[in-house]
């Protein structure tokens, strides 16, 4: 009987990959999955692009002029919470449903470059968000200080390592369904009372103190303050999201089992 | 690959009950059993997804608690059920796991050779069972490792897609790897393994080679008649130690040493009761018989 595997085929030549090519192939495949998924790109790109167009010229919240300086940060926040949060959570709990995290875990890919791989997917899509929204916002009349485009870039970061802690621990701990419910109820609610659409100075006074220590709220006031006037964001928003950020991660640490 | 002793508990349920394997390089055991009867959990536990509660486990030199990146750098495993995102394509998968190895086979060559090059760029929710079940196989392969575990790797395969699974289960063998597979079907087992474990409520009931599991024992006559001779006369004209039953109807199955008197016997008792014993055969036992024998036919959960 003729085999299609000539001897020596199979010899073991065991070992694991390079770090850096397991990385790049994990994030290649994780961005290329996000950007193919059509709920994922409504959530990540459409409804922001929607909002920021929307927002700008239809006067459904009181906003200061110019609209769209007020606008984009909010939108910008919005885009970060949107890929790092909602869509990395809901990604997670399903991968973890369909058996891929089991897939890799079988694998010589390290624990931690799979959530790294994870993250670096994230990061490429909240970088194609921010260019499409700064493009299209730049062509809806937004001319930022170029002194708080720094701060922002900053800002955006600490915002994506807090939203994507916090996306971590949901996605890899509950149920997918439960993971689904949960991350498109909290992406709901921090959207319109969380400072994010809404800014805190025009939010009832009691959910404007919650809000100001959530995430979403200090991500969009820190983002608000240097895109508008230039200058550094106060420590408070940027405690806030240092603060989650390390709870987030040390939570995910203890609780998620990536296997 | 050892394993001394192994247990493992669910709550109140044992799944693992003190189970021994020994599997060699450069060989295949096959580890039968019904369902619930301790199969996956002891792949689980030996390759790390789960934790014994006792017992020794040696996996190429290494306790595969926790699953050390080192070890997972040597096995493959083909988990049961496959696991793969929705919406990747085959070939991106195999690479994304292949790029997880140092020396890699090529994936282009494996998705072709395992009859996948035509649905290579379709979503991986849209390949049929039989399509998911070999990318699976050929995640578990394509890093080249020393031990490779199979969970089930036929099942929804075709007889085309099955005799392929054998030929590269014989290959792996032929090329010093050592595989443990998990199956239902005996024929496979009988197929491809040197060394057969059957458990039960997570225990080993027998163990050995194929052919020493189903030689040595009785052999069986087979025959086709009128359904519903009282097989219990049958028993009676029969020398002492041999067990007559009708398996279906019609169906009868005589254990014992079958020599020429005996079958003469069994063909006159037929004519007596104005039967014609048809489609007579004599076989040994197979290694479904055994297995059937030593875990009842009763349907399990």
């Amino acid at each position: 009987m003729s085999t299609p595997f000539a001897p020596g085929t199979f010899t073991p030549r065991p070992g694991a990959g390079a770090p850096a090519r397991m990385l790049a192939a994990q994030a290649a495949t994780e961005l290329r999955l996000a950007l193919r998924n059509g709920e994922q790109v409504l959530l990540t790109l459409v409804i922001p692009v929607l909002l920021l167009i929307g927002l700008t010229v239809v006067d459904v919240v009181p906003l200061p002029e110019p609209r769209i300086a007020a606008v984009t940060p909010s939108v910008l926040a919005l885009a970060v919470m949107s890929t790092a949060f909602t869509s990395q959570a809901i990604s997670l709990g399903f991968d973890r449903r369909y058996g891929v995290i089991r897939r890799l875990a079988a694998t010589a890919l390290p624990r931690w470059l799979l959530v790294a791989g994870r993250l670096a997917a994230v990061l490429a899509t909240v970088a194609l968000q921010m260019v499409v929204l700064v493009l299209l916002a730049a062509v809806l009349g937004w001319r930022p200080p170029a002194a708080g485009l720094g701060w922002a870039l900053l800002l955006v970061l600490l915002g994506c390592a807090a939203f994507a802690a916090l996306g971590l621990l949901l996605g890899g701990t509950l149920r997918a369904e439960i993971v689904l419910a949960v991350a498109n109820a909290v992406w709901f609610v921090l959207l319109l009372a969380g400072g994010i659409v809404v800014p805190l100075e025009r939010l009832p006074g009691p959910i404007a103190a919650v809000a100001a220590l959530l995430p979403s709220g200090a991500l969009a006031e820190a983002l608000r303050t240097v895109l508008t006037t230039g200058a550094a964001p106060g420590a408070g928003p940027v405690l806030v999201l240092v603060a989650w950020t390390l709870a987030g991660t040390a939570l995910a640490v203890r609780t998620v089992r990536l296997r | 690959m050892a394993v001394r002793g192994l247990v493992k508990c669910y709550g109140s349920v044992t799944a693992v009950d003190g189970l021994d394997l020994t599997l060699a390089p450069a060989s295949v055991l096959a580890l039968l059993g019904p369902n619930g009867a301790g199969k996956s959990t002891t792949v689980d536990i030996c390759t790390g997804f789960a934790t014994a509660d006792a017992g020794e486990i040696r996996v190429l030199g290494t306790d595969p608690a926790g699953a050390p990146d080192a070890l997972r750098a040597r096995i493959g495993v083909m988990p049961q059920g496959g696991g793969a995102y929705p919406g990747v394509r085959a070939g991106e998968m195999l690479r994304l796991v292949a790029s997880c190895a140092e020396h890699p086979l090529d994936p282009a060559w494996l998705i072709d050779v395992l009859g996948l090059g035509g649905c290579a760029r379709i979503p991986y929710k849209r390949l049929s069972g039989g399509q998911q079940q070999r990318l699976a196989l050929a995640c578990a392969i394509v890093g080249r490792p020393e031990l490779v575990f199979l969970d089930e790797p036929t099942a929804g395969l075709d007889p085309q897609g099955r005799r392929l699974v054998w030929e590269l289960v014989d290959a792996l063998r032929r090329d010093g790897v050592a595989v443990l597979l998990t199956t239902h079907l005996m024929e496979e087992a009988e197929a491809l393994a040197d060394h057969v474990v059957i458990v039960d409520h997570g225990k080993v009931v027998a163990e050995g080679s194929p052919t020493a599991l189903t030689t040595g024992g009785d052999q069986e006559l087979r025959f086709r008649a009128r359904p519903g001779m009282d097989v219990a006369d049958l028993a009676t004209a029969l020398p002492a130690g041999y067990h007559a039953a009708e398996t279906l109807a019609g169906r009868y199955v005589v254990q014992g040493r079958i020599d020429p008197a005996v079958l003469s016997a069994i063909t006159g008792w037929c004519a007596a009761q104005g039967a014609l014993a048809d489609d007579v055969q004599v076989a040994r036992r197979s290694l479904e018989d055994v297995f059937l024998e030593l875990t009842g036919r009763e349907l399990r959960p």
